[in-house]
């Protein structure tokens, strides 16, 4: 009982910072939806990494890791830290430069202009929409399942009770544990009301706070579990000794499907949240501090969870443990200090809290401003309607997410982290030829993004209805790579191949968004 | 060092990134560290170091300066 009273002071005290945060909101939609570009360098940090680093990052890759060894990290950890910051620093910091010089606030604003096309927007905001749904998802499934692994009954294999479910008369369907419809719904609702209340002036915020408590905590959890199990040496040897193929990658990864890989941090240049970002950081100097600290942050996260989930190899009473509540177990059965352990899930929380924040907003955003706004033109609203379609468009986002994640999907965190990844990521060949190709068309883009999103949804209808039905612990692989490859290529070959085929742009737009300064 | 080989040296850790030689390597490094997870943890460390010098050494200035004078254009027309 004390770590979830624990867990529920800390996001008290979360919702305390959302409310104080919310009076300095200055009662404008572009105070709500972009904060007047008056947030500085650690803030920028401290809300890209909050909201890049999530669930998938905490409860995935550790759950990951349980299944597929310590090869997780290089996969994604170390490619991110490589891959995230070239991608702010390509794309990025030209795309700051257009935000400020031609006033974007969303993706959908940038990417109509520069390819001359109101349709665009059309097409691109429902895929955009489609393909965060399971980067929400994961979120709300990764909190459920680690307060559910915090609170479920610890049964030795030959039936002795280690320790009872924290409520068996409240939840007795669950054994005692909280359901994870409950603490996803506590989730969301706190999400929204600090979303609700402040926009993205207060998701920075919560952002910052959320981030330094999650990294704090994760060293935290690592030092007590390491100490649980006797040392870090002994860990280690624990699993050399019954898995000792999960401490390497031969036999449980192919070179070629650790390669393809790469596709997917390529993601964060198509990411609209992360756009966002972007476009409300103060100065280009703001990103300087987020470009060099990300792989350095990145590995302080993942560095101790891929460790945590490889030592549950070595635990005995872990056997049989669903991935996805590796993390949650471990802390909950080693972690003899309730209140640690509350302020460990707390940590939990936080990490899957702060990118839940920044999608809300995001989507609130485009919806407002891309679909509403330009549908109907800016005089057709006042600045408080704008305020509240752009709420309205986020309870009922949050809504339907929510609804979906009652249902039991097939999937663990980190496959399906990775689908949403996968999908922006084969997107990247658009935003690239949006600042280095002048003779990427309307039509080619247009044509890429069907294209892709077809496949996408084929692909992902595929993996989760069919082959996890068959083959339920492995990753489904197009030709031994990621599908991440097979995306990316077709949106590139069809971006090239139709603007090859039709009009060129205008020369004033190319002279627009090419100025000497940035065509090189 | 300039922009070239700073693009350079990303190229070369993109590759360095497939460390076929540590594959079925199940050594520990400091008694705990498995190789391949070390290595890799070395890696970020080296990313965040070319991103150091980037931000240093290839800093694009020009475009801050662009972004930064005065706005003629007026807002985005689409």
């Amino acid at each position: 009982m004390t770590p979830i009273i624990v867990i529920l002071i800390y996001l008290g005290l979360l919702l305390a910072l959302g409310v104080f945060s919310s009076r300095f909101f200055r009662g404008t939609s572009a105070d709500y939806f972009v904060a007047s570009r008056s947030i500085g360098p650690f803030l920028l940090l401290m809300s890209v990494f909050g909201t890049t680093m999530t669930g998938f990052a905490l409860v995935g890759s550790s759950a990951k890791t349980y299944n597929l060894g310590i090869g997780v990290y290089g996969l994604m950890a170390s490619y991110s830290g490589l891959l995230h910051s070239a991608c702010f620093f390509l794309i990025g910091i030209k795309l700051w430069a257009f935000g400020k010089k031609y006033g974007y606030v969303t993706q959908c604003q940038y990417f109509r202009d520069r390819f001359e096309s109101s349709a665009l927007g059309y097409v691109l905001f429902p895929i955009l929409v489609v393909l965060i749904i399971p980067y929400l998802l994961v979120g709300l499934i990764a909190a459920g399942s680690a307060i559910k692994g915090l609170t479920s009954p610890v049964i030795k294999p030959d039936g002795t009770v280690v320790r009872p479910g924290m409520f068996p008369e409240l939840f007795e369907a669950t054994n005692g544990a909280i359901p994870p419809w409950l603490t996803g719904l506590v989730i969301a609702t706190i999400v929204l009301i600090y979303v609700f209340l402040g926009g993205v002036r207060s998701t920075a915020w919560a952002n910052t706070f959320q981030t330094i408590v999650f990294m704090i905590t994760g060293v935290v959890a690592f030092t007590l579990i390491a100490n649980a199990l006797g040392g870090p040496a002994a860990a280690s040897e624990a699993v050399l000794e019954r898995n000792g193929e999960s401490m390497a990658r031969e036999g449980k990864i192919s070179t070629l499907h650790f390669f393809s890989y790469a596709f997917i941090p390529l993601s964060v240049g198509m990411f609209p949240h992360l756009f966002q970002h972007w476009l409300t950081a103060k100065s280009a100097k703001a990103f300087r501090l987020t470009v060099i600290a990300h792989p350095i942050f990145i590995m302080l996260v993942w560095v101790p969870c891929v460790l945590i989930g490889v030592w549950a190899l070595g635990v005995p009473k872990m056997d049989g443990t669903p991935a996805n509540a590796v993390l949650g177990k471990m802390v909950a059965v080693l972690v003899a200090q309730p209140i640690v352990t509350g302020i460990l899930f707390a940590g939990i929380l936080a990490a899957i809290m702060s990118s839940l924040d920044s999608q809300f907003m995001c989507m609130s955003t485009m919806f407002t401003n891309d679909v509403v706004v330009h549908a109907k033109g800016q005089d057709h609203f006042t600045d408080k309607q704008l305020l509240w379609l752009g709420r309205s468009f986020v309870i009922a986002i949050v809504a339907v997410t929510y609804a979906i994640s009652l249902f039991k999907l097939p999937i663990n965190v980190f496959d399906l982290g990775v689908w949403c990844f996968s999908g922006f990521g084969a997107m990247f060949p658009i935003a690239v030829a949006g600042v280095y190709w002048k003779r990427a068309t309307k039509a080619g883009v247009i044509a890429a993004l069907i294209a892709t999103a077809a496949l996408w949804l084929g692909l992902i209808g595929y993996d989760l209805f069919v082959f996890k039905e068959a083959h339920p612990k492995e990753e489904f692989l197009l030709a031994g790579m990621m599908p991440a490859a097979a995306l990316f290529a077709t949106c590139l070959i069809t971006l090239i191949l139709v603007s090859l085929a039709t009009k060129a742009p205008d020369d004033k737009t190319i002279a627009k968004f090419f100025p000497k300064a940035i065509a090189k | 060092m300039n922009n070239k080989a700073i693009w350079i040296i990303f190229v070369l850790l993109f590759f360095l990134h497939q460390d076929f030689w540590n594959w079925d390597n199940r050594g520990l490094v400091f008694g705990f560290l498995p190789v391949g997870l070390a290595y890799h943890a070395a890696f970020s460390l080296a990313a965040a170091l070319l991103w150091a010098s980037a931000v240093k050494w290839a800093w694009p200035s020009d475009v801050e300066a662009w972004a930064d004078e005065s706005n003629d254009e007026g807002e985005a027309s689409a």
